[in-house]
C-alpha cells in the first residue's frame, strides 16, 4: 500500500480502536464497578470472576493496553493539530470538537494515574478489591478526581461514538447526525449515572 | 444637520512579512452601501479617523454578486463576502480583517493558492479531451443533477477553510470544499469513470481524515453547500474503496 495513505489508515484505526475494544471495555468496566452499590461482597465476587479469566494478561495487553496506547498517542497528535476557535464560532459541534480534545487529555491523565494506582500496584503485590478502592476514594479530593475522570471518559466515549458514525460514513445526512446526537447524549447520561454511582459506593 | 457616517476598523498589513496593525476610518454614509463601497470610498479619499492621510486599503473583488469568492474577508468576526455585507445590516464600527488562515499579501488581499492546489490534487475536473470525438457521454439522472447543482455552487472563496479549526499552519488539511468537489465530480457520470483517482487523493496526506467534525464549515458556507454531508459521504466512499483495494486487488 502506498506510503501516502498511512495517515488515512492510522486515523481509521484510531477511530475503530476507540470503540472496539476500548469503548466496549469501558462499558464493561463501569458495569462491573456498579456492583459496588450492592456491597463489598458483590463487588469482590465480580473482581474474583474477572481475575479467574484464563490468559487474562494476554487479553489485557491485546484488548486494552496496546489499543489504548495507540489511541492515546495518535489522539494527542490530533488534539494539538487543531486550533480552537469557539470564541468566534460558538456552534454546538464546534464545542463538542473542543471538548472531545480536552476530555481526551483529561482522560489520559486520569487513566494513567488510575492504572498506576490499581493495576501496577496489583502487579507489585497489592490485593485488588473493595478495600483498595475504598482506601483511595474515601479521600474527598481523590473522589472528586475520580468523578471528573469518569465523566470525562464517558463524555469522550459518547461523543466519540458520534464521530465514529460520521468517520465511517454511517450517519451521512444532517437528520441521521442529529438523531445520533440524541442517542449519544442518552449514552452519556446513562453511563455517567452508572459510573458516578459506583464511585460514590466506594467512598 | 450632522452628516451620517460609517466607522470602520480595518486590520492592515503592508507586506506579506510585516506585522498587522489596525486603522480606523470614518466615511460618509450613503443608502445601500456594502463593505466594498466603503473600501472604494477610502480609496477615493484615503484619510483615517484622525484626519491623517494614509495608504488606501488594498482588497480584491470581482463579480460583486457573491459568485466569484474573491472578496472574502473577516467582517465583524465572521468570514464572508464583502460584496453582500450590507452596511445597514452590520454592527458599527465595522471590523474588517483579512482571512488570516491564508498568507496575507497586503491589507485584505490574501493568497488562496492552497485551495487551487487542493483542487488539482483531488483532480476536481472531468477529463474529456482526446484526439478524436468520443461522442456524447452518459446522461445524468435529473434527481441527481438537482443536488449536484448545489455542490457546484462552490466558488473557492475560502470561508470554510477560515472557519475550520483543523486548517492552520500546522495542519496539511486540504479543506472541506475540496472533499465536496470530489463528491460532485464523482457523481457526474463521465467524472465517475475516474473516481478512483479522486478517492485515492482524498486518502492521501492532508486528506479527508483531517476532518475533525467541528462542522463550522457547513455553518459558515455562504452558498449553503451541505459540506458535512459531502464529507460523511466521502468518508463512506473512501472506506469502501480502501476495503475493496485491500481485499480484492
Amino acid at each position: 500500500m502506498a506510503a501516502s495513505t498511512k495517515q488515512f489508515l492510522y486515523h481509521k484505526l484510531h477511530t475503530l480502536l476507540g470503540l472496539f475494544p476500548i469503548g466496549l471495555f469501558v462499558i464493561f468496566h463501569l458495569a462491573a464497578n456498579h456492583q459496588a452499590t450492592q456491597g463489598p461482597e458483590a463487588y469482590n465476587s465480580v473482581v474474583e470472576m474477572i481475575e479467574s479469566t484464563p490468559f487474562l494478561i494476554f487479553l489485557e495487553f491485546g484488548f486494552i493496553y496496546i489499543p489504548l496506547l495507540f489511541h492515546a498517542v495518535y489522539g494527542l497528535y490530533l488534539a494539538f493539530l487543531g486550533k480552537q476557535n469557539v470564541n468566534n464560532y460558538g456552534y454546538f459541534r464546534n464545542w463538542m470538537f473542543l471538548l472531545q480534545r480536552i476530555t481526551g487529555v483529561i482522560t489520559l491523565i486520569f487513566v494513567a494515574w488510575h492504572v498506576y494506582e490499581t493495576r501496577i500496584q496489583a502487579a507489585l503485590g497489592a490485593e485488588v478489591g473493595y478495600e483498595m478502592m475504598h482506601e483511595i476514594l474515601s479521600n474527598p479530593a481523590m473522589l472528586g478526581f475520580y468523578i471528573l475522570g469518569v465523566l470525562s471518559t464517558v463524555f469522550h466515549l459518547s461523543n466519540g461514538i458520534w464521530s465514529f458514525l460520521v468517520h465511517w460514513g454511517i450517519t451521512v445526512g444532517p437528520r441521521s447526525q442529529r438523531l445520533a446526537t440524541y442517542l449519544t447524549v442518552g449514552i452519556f447520561v446513562v453511563l455517567s449515572v452508572i459510573g458516578v454511582r459506583a464511585a460514590l459506593a466506594f467512598a | 444637520m450632522a452628516e451620517k457616517t460609517i466607522s470602520l476598523v480595518i486590520t492592515r498589513q503592508d507586506t506579506p512579512e510585516s506585522t498587522p496593525y489596525k486603522e480606523e476610518f470614518t466615511i460618509p454614509y450613503r443608502p445601500g452601501m456594502n463593505v466594498i463601497s466603503c473600501l472604494m470610498e477610502i480609496q477615493r479619499n484615503p484619510v483615517n479617523s484622525q484626519g491623517q492621510k494614509t495608504k488606501p486599503v488594498i482588497w480584491e473583488s470581482n463579480c460583486l454578486e457573491e459568485v466569484c469568492g474573491a472578496c472574502s474577508m473577516v467582517i465583524n468576526g465572521k468570514p464572508r463576502q464583502a460584496c453582500t455585507a450590507l452596511v445597514d445590516k452590520l454592527e458599527q464600527p465595522i471590523r474588517i480583517a483579512p482571512m488570516s488562515t491564508f498568507p496575507v499579501q497586503r491589507d485584505l488581499s490574501i493568497d488562496r493558492s492552497r485551495m487551487f492546489d487542493a483542487l488539482k490534487r483531488v483532480k476536481a475536473w472531468i477529463p474529456i479531451d482526446g484526439t478524436h470525438d468520443l461522442g456524447p457521454g452518459p446522461r445524468m439522472p435529473e434527481v441527481e443533477r438537482q443536488w449536484a447543482y448545489e455542490l457546484s455552487k462552490c466558488m473557492t472563496c475560502g470561508v470554510c477553510l477560515e472557519a475550520c479549526p483543523n486548517v492552520n499552519e500546522k495542519s496539511p488539511f486540504i479543506g472541506p470544499f475540496a472533499i465536496s468537489q470530489v463528491r460532485l465530480f464523482n457523481e457526474h457520470p463521465t467524472g465517475n469513470m475516474n473516481k478512483h483517482e479522486r478517492l485515492e487523493a482524498l486518502m492521501g496526506e492532508g486528506g479527508i481524515t483531517n476532518c475533525g467534525n467541528s462542522q463550522n464549515c457547513v455553518q459558515s458556507c455562504p452558498k449553503g453547500i451541505p459540506l458535512t454531508t459531502s464529507i460523511a459521504h466521502m468518508n463512506k466512499e473512501t472506506t469502501k474503496h480502501a476495503v475493496k483495494r485491500f481485499f480484492f486487488s
